[in-house]
């Protein structure tokens, strides 16, 4: 990650202060109770710095901290708020659906969700600053592209951990580094002018956002929560073709070429093939061996689509009434250079 | 996912109400015999004729709301 972020609350504070120094115990902070744990700003970006020594680290932090108890003992404490909050809003139901229908419940789902729609917006109408805030928002995963849900790949056997080998395969570029995604996205950014590096935009993406990558890192961390990150998975794929050639489309109205589309045009094809086998073979065949968790692996893409509407109205709503949906605005200095006039 | 008997062997399953998925060393050509570059060890083909990259699938089946089995069809209304 590039840069240090800035604190956004008690907790983000402590973690950010405690972080550059010696690994120790962390002092039992007073944990208060969000008004709103599914976007809270303190919250979510405690999490995601948690979640983040996981992944690639925190800039100038000991790689130690990555297993200090005290450390843990926090990240539960934030967990436990976000997990009930999300139990709250999406009350868990009971499974009528057999292994077979796993596949029809999930599109059940995609269909169910009529709100107002992002990508329709970025194609026909979305501005330039309005497409560099969505790519702004949306690197918080996108640079570690398919991370989360590897974390389920130990936790798997037989068909369903075929299957999401064989969907992260491609995820991950089919043994091309040019060609794995995260890295398309990163070409992405470039080719618009933002700054390709992992993390430059922290600061800038609200706790809004954070949290659907959160929920991602948290299901994939917990291995009682597998259920939950391959209905996660598998909700993300059925949603992603048909809005990522809209996308790109959005990008080519606007007058960007390849390097800048390459990312949307390969998700389009590609999870034309993922969505398949993630609904089938993937969260039909993981009911089918442990039909306790059926019910997990539905929770998980309704998370995914409540915690999704509420960043695309977040989104929606900002420029709706002209204001940015970041955090803190880009500059046009956080644009490197005008990508249309280079 | 189908079972594989033979290294090398080709499988294609139709996946209900969606495309068909190829799994196996293929080679994907025009009627003229001009090679279509495939990007992926697993590819899936349009089933319902509405796609924007044919052969390719791009998720269209959805917006038309296709339907078809995954197996034999016998006929329909």
């Amino acid at each position: 990650m590039s840069g240090t972020p800035s604190a956004r609350g008690e907790i983000s504070a402590l973690l950010l202060d405690r972080l550059a120094g010696p690994v120790g115990a962390l002092p039992d902070p007073m944990l208060r109770e969000p008004d709103e744990p599914l976007s809270d700003e303190d919250l979510h970006l405690s999490l995601y710095l948690c979640y983040e020594l996981h992944y690639r680290g925190l800039p100038g932090v000991d790689e130690r901290w990555e297993w200090e108890p005290s450390l843990l003992g926090l990240r539960r404490s934030l967990e436990r708020r976000f997990e009930t909050a999300l139990r709250e809003a999406i009350p868990p139901a009971p499974l009528e659906v057999g292994p077979e229908e796993i596949d029809l419940a999930l599109r059940g789902i995609a269909e169910a969700d009529q709100g107002r729609s992002l990508s329709k917006h970025l194609e026909r109408e979305g501005s330039l600053d309005q497409f560099l805030e969505f790519v702004v928002h949306r690197s918080a995963y996108q640079l570690k592209e398919a991370d989360p849900h590897s974390w389920a790949l130990p936790r798997l056997s037989g068909r369903p951990k075929a299957a999401l080998v064989e969907i992260q395969a491609d995820e991950y570029g089919g043994g091309r580094a040019d060609r794995v995604h995260a890295e398309l996205f990163a070409v992405a950014m470039d080719a618009l002018g933002l700054d390709r590096r992992y993390g430059a935009y922290l600061d800038h993406i609200p706790g809004v956002t954070l949290a659907t990558v959160n929920l991602m890192s948290m299901f994939g961390l917990h291995r009682r929560l597998r259920g939950a990150i391959i209905g996660h998975l598998a909700l993300f794929e059925l949603t992603s073709s048909l809005p990522n050639g809209r996308y790109a489309a959005g990008l080519r109205r606007l007058g960007f070429g390849e390097p800048a589309t390459i990312f949307f045009d390969e998700h389009v094809e590609a999870d034309a093939v993922h969505e398949n086998i993630a609904a089938v073979d993937l969260a039909g065949g993981l009911a089918r061996d442990e039909p306790a968790l059926a019910s997990d692996i539905l929770w998980g893409a309704h998370c995914l689509a409540a915690l999704d509407r509420r960043w695309v109205d977040h989104v929606l709503d900002a420029w709706d009434a002209g204001q940015s949906s970041l955090r803190v605005p880009l500059s046009r200095a956080g644009a490197q250079e005008d990508p249309i006039l280079a | 996912m189908p079972e594989r008997d033979e290294a090398g062997e080709v499988t294609i399953t139709p996946y209900r109400d969606g495309p068909l998925l190829v799994r196996g060393p293929v080679r994907l050509e025009d009627m003229h015999g001009r090679e279509i570059a495939v990007n992926r060890e697993t590819i899936a083909l349009c089933r319902c004729g509405k796609s924007r990259i044919r052969p390719f699938c791009d998720g269209s089946h959805k917006l038309v709301r296709f339907r078809a089995p995954t197996g034999v069809e016998r006929g329909r209304e």
